[in-house]
């Protein structure tokens, strides 16, 4: 046998199998794990659609909305939906479906601000518990439970009557009473990858404490707060609906969507779309965010489907 | 020899959204009655899937899509689920690498055993089972069986907790046992008491044995014939004694040479280069070629059949290499 | 040079917990330029051993010394400068290196964390050289860890712990998990810088074939004992003690013609190490156990080259 040993072909050969290793393993990035979602789950993407359209009208309310939200006209109080009032007019002759843009950039705000103060205090303090132990750990959990416990509503509504109806306390009030399921949620990751051997190989390069919380265990954690994230905005927007509801919530002439509800409420029966527009319009918003969480969560993150 | 078991041309392809994994590819094995064989190969060779496709265990997107399994006469392929289940636990049994996950925490080992038998033979009762159950358990070395009977997984050492997944296994006495890794998460010395259980049984019961592993030291102490596998194909087939002495193709001398042995002196390890290849893009020619130190043109372009050689140890059956070297020994083999 | 270790404890416990008996009056020394392996079944303690020696977890009681200095008395920064000079390998190439992190921030963190270099240009160079040292190719820089193979992932862990250019390396069972044609890769990768940068390994495994392989001396550990230590060679061409005979004897040899039937095997499972036996931690699974050996604890007593503790061997 001539023995024409193809030098050439064996080394391409064997670096080529070192590349497809790594075109073919599946991608561990989350952007790319969101456009798989993307892709193959349609509930989400018809629902990251709308939350998105949610997002333009309230960022261009002023070109999108047709009428001006506050203006009144008591010629035409609770008029039905017509070609020029979309979704007819409520109780002081203003045009619903202008209110109903207008009040998503309070829905949307008043959704992500105190999600993501909550979602920031809660990752710290879960992250330093799961970390450190001992002490700090028994000291923030024991907080926790208590904010846990404490219905969170009330506890909102005394904030809310302590300090006064204004948008910075509902924000404050929303922070306030939801970090603690963010607390546990991250201490316990903390405290599983704690024990993983990257952790222990920077621990024995001497990399300080604070740095291998921030540089190992928080990016790891990454992929359950995204989902977290996703998840806890529909219950600040509902939230702030009941506060609304109670009277301590956004106050007049802000059109939140909780607000037009209450003031509807009337007339449910005679001219229903005056509280039941506001109303669809949080329904709709939020099943778009869990269905979303429930998407980003199959893709990212599948160890949090419990 | 008769024989127990005859797969030919097994060919399990797995279609993902990637592309297709050919991860048994035209793979043939013969049981003979009362030996153990060794399916021997590294992660990925297709020997775990092999025993899945003669347990029809394999889930979507893995098929079987060509080939037959024939125990005894009948081509299982053509079993309906009810007759495979019929046969699986009763006819054919399995263990597995881990029985921490193989046993189910929340039942007792003893009921977990005597579920066994029972969804096998409906008309033994309860006390029967657990008689039996006792039995096996004495059977596979298990001190106090009665106290162990209502032992919880977790309660029972890794050596244990093996001892009452073979119990499990061969309470029904199969005919056929298949070992996917079994002593691979053990200890050592357990480890040993485990495979020294296993040649008891098999010797007692008149029970044959398919021994999974990549552990050149298992099938050597152990098997009577092994199979060496790569890529999803079946690169040297022999009696063990045979394939220690006269290995032939290169990928199990290459493998012989690169596992330090306990027993030798201190050389430098031999290392075949290169990378298993992934089963989406497989060389045209023979599988092993781009890590074979005696690849010529030939083996880049043609694949190689497996050629029957000439044995060197006496009586001790065909001796099959999948190899260009050895085409003009002899017998192509019939795939 | 001698870098000594005097260990004890490494206990878990809590307030009224019980205890688990990690090691236990651990007294071994490892020479500058060996390789000396801890060999044993699970529960012996030798991760345990090979974590106090880098102060990863802190003994109960005893210390470790590091070419004459007591560490455990060190304070966090001076801690941190002898950390530069002992690293470790491990098991898990899977677990190992951080998911998030790129192959240069994987090998440039002790870098980094030391200010080693001043420029990031600095560091990069050295990464891509001791990627090379290890076997991957430059080009993959900026790839994630899944983009890898197990061979590859544990080359990417060993070119982190040389980065620091350590003295000692600590290897907790590097090629356990890894597909048998890779682990010689990895073992003559091992070797070939040992040579080159002069280092000294503390091989952890319980792969009796690898050990005998690739260390000069050996020490058998059972149930956080140390049962018998002396030359790799010795030990297993002459084993003394029971533990040794039966641990070598178990090992399935990848040759039929060395077949035995009817070998001594040894019975009974591995007891647990938070009850362990009174006496000689062994003597419950030793056949030629006798009465003493249910009371007493057999000491560390050197014979020759060799160090063992059973009360049965008189002189070696």
């Amino acid at each position: 046998m001539e023995d024409i040993k193809n030098i050439n072909t064996l080394e391409e050969l064997r670096k080529e199998y070192e590349d497809t290793e790594a075109e073919i393993a599946d991608s561990d990035n989350i952007w790319d794990k969101v456009k798989n979602m993307i892709k193959s789950n349609k509930l989400a993407a018809v629902s990251l659609v709308v939350i998105l359209l949610f997002c333009f009208c309230a960022i261009f309310a002023p070109f999108v909305a047709p009428h001006d939200p506050t203006l009144q006209n008591y010629d035409n109080v609770r008029a039905k939906p017509s070609s020029e009032y979309l979704l007819g007019t409520d109780e002081l002759g203003r045009d619903v479906l202008s209110r109903i843009i207008y009040g998503s950039r309070i829905s949307l705000v008043i959704g992500l601000v105190p999600t993501t103060i909550s979602m920031v205090l809660g990752t710290i303090l879960g992250l330093i518990a799961g970390f450190l132990g001992k002490k700090a750990d028994f000291v923030i959990m024991r907080l926790a439970d208590i904010m846990l416990a404490f219905p969170s509503l009330l506890l909102a509504m005394v904030v809310m009557y302590t300090l006064g109806a204004t948008l910075v306390n509902i924000f404050i009030a929303l922070s306030v009473v939801s970090w603690a399921g963010t607390a546990r949620i991250v201490r316990s990751q903390t405290l599983s990858l704690k024990e993983k051997e990257f952790v222990e190989a920077a621990r024995s390069i001497g990399v300080k404490d604070y740095v291998i919380m921030i540089r190992h265990i928080l990016p790891n954690c990454l992929p359950s707060l995204i989902v977290l994230f996703t998840m806890e905005i529909p219950g600040s927007i509902l939230s702030e609906s009941s506060l609304s509801f109670l009277g301590i919530g956004a106050q007049p002439p802000a059109s939140s969507w909780g607000l037009m509800v209450v003031n509807g409420k009337q007339w449910l029966f005679s001219e229903p779309w005056v509280a039941i527009s506001p109303g669809v319009a949080i329904l709709i918003l939020v099943l778009a965010f869990n269905f979303l969480g429930d998407g980003l969560r199959d893709a990212i993150d599948p160890y949090m489907k419990e | 020899m008769e024989e127990l078991l005859r797969v030919n041309n097994l060919k399990t392809h797995f279609f993902t959204k990637k592309g297709v994994v050919p991860a048994v590819d035209g793979v043939s094995i013969s049981v003979p009655k009362s030996s153990i064989i060794g399916l021997v190969g590294e992660s990925g060779c297709g020997k775990s899937m092999t025993a899945m496709s003669i347990m029809q265990l394999i889930q979507k997107p893995g098929k079987i899509i060509e080939g037959s399994i024939e125990l005894e006469e009948d081509n299982l392929l053509t079993y309906s689920k009810d007759e495979m289940r019929n046969i699986r636990g009763n006819k054919i049994s399995m263990i597995f690498q881990e029985p921490m996950t193989a046993l189910n925490p929340v039942y007792t080992a003893g009921k977990q055993v005597r579920e066994a038998i029972t969804i096998h033979h409906s008309d033994v009762s309860k006390e029967e089972a657990k008689q039996k159950v006792l039995d096996i358990f004495r059977a596979v070395g298990i001190p106090e069986p009665e106290r162990r009977y209502n032992s919880y997984p977790h309660q029972l050492s890794g050596g244990l907790r093996q001892r009452v997944m073979i119990g499990m296994a061969m309470v029904c006495n199969p005919k056929l046992m298949i070992a996917d890794e079994p002593t691979t998460a053990l200890d050592v010395t357990i480890e040993a008491q485990i495979l020294s259980l296993m040649k008891d049984l098999q010797k007692e019961r008149n029970t044959s044995i398919l021994m999974i592993t990549h552990n050149l030291g298992v099938v050597a102490e152990v098997c009577d014939y092994i199979y060496v596998m790569y890529a999803g194909k079946v690169m040297e087939q022999a009696n063990t004694f045979e394939l220690f002495k006269n290995t032939c193709h290169p990928y199990t001398y290459g493998l012989l040479k690169s596992i330090p042995k306990i027993t030798a002196e201190k050389q430098r390890l031999y290392n075949i280069k290169g990378v298993v290849p992934n089963l989406m893009r497989l060389p045209k020619g023979c599988r092993f070629c781009p890590r074979c130190d005696n690849a010529v043109k030939r083996c880049f372009e043609e694949e190689p059949s497996l050629y029957k050689i000439k044995s060197v140890v006496e009586n001790s059956g065909e001796h099959y290499v999948r190899c260009f070297m050895h085409e003009d020994s002899g017998v192509k083999y019939d795939e | 040079m001698v870098k000594e270790f005097e260990i004890s404890g490494g206990n878990f416990f809590g307030k009224n917990k019980p205890k688990v008996h990690a090691t236990s009056n651990v007294n071994i020394s490892v020479m500058d330029g060996e390789t000396f392996a801890l060999v044993g079944e699970s529960g012996c303690g030798k991760s345990t051993l090979g974590r106090l020696m880098l102060r990863l977890i802190e003994p109960t009681s005893g210390y470790v010394e590091f070419e004459g200095v007591n560490i455990n008395e060190l304070k966090d920064e001076e801690m941190r400068e002898i950390r530069k000079k002992m690293q470790i390998i491990f098991q898990d190439p899977y677990a190992s290196i951080n998911p998030r992190m790129d192959v240069y921030n994987i090998i440039a963190e002790p870098l980094v964390t030391h200010k080693i270099y001043e420029s990031k240009e600095q560091t990069k160079e050295k990464v891509k050289e001791l990627m090379a040292k290890v076997g991957i190719r430059p080009e993959f820089i900026n790839r994630y860890p899944h983009q890898f193979s197990g061979g590859q992932r544990q080359r990417i862990g060993i070119a982190r712990a040389l980065a620091l250019q350590p003295k000692l390396i600590i290897c907790d069972e590097p090629v356990s998990a890894l597909d048998v044609s890779i682990q010689s890769q990895i073992l003559n990768l091992l070797h070939d810088l040992q040579e080159e940068f002069k280092l000294t390994y503390l091989f952890i495994s319980h792969d009796l074939s690898v050990v005998r392989y690739i260390s000069n001396r050996v020490c058998v550990m059972f149930l956080g004992k140390v049962c018998e230590v002396g030359d790799t060679e010795e030990l297993f061409g002459n084993p003394l003690h029971p533990y040794t005979k039966f641990l070598i004897d178990a090992v399935p040899k990848p040759d039929p013609f060395l077949r035995k039937e009817n070998k001594q095997l040894l019975q009974g499972e591995i007891p647990s190490p938070v009850n362990p036996p009174k006496g000689c931690r062994f003597h419950t699974r030793c056949p030629y156990r006798e009465d003493i050996c249910k009371e007493l604890e057999p000491e560390l007593k050197k014979m020759k080259s060799r160090q063992i503790a059973c009360h049965l061997v008189k002189n070696v």
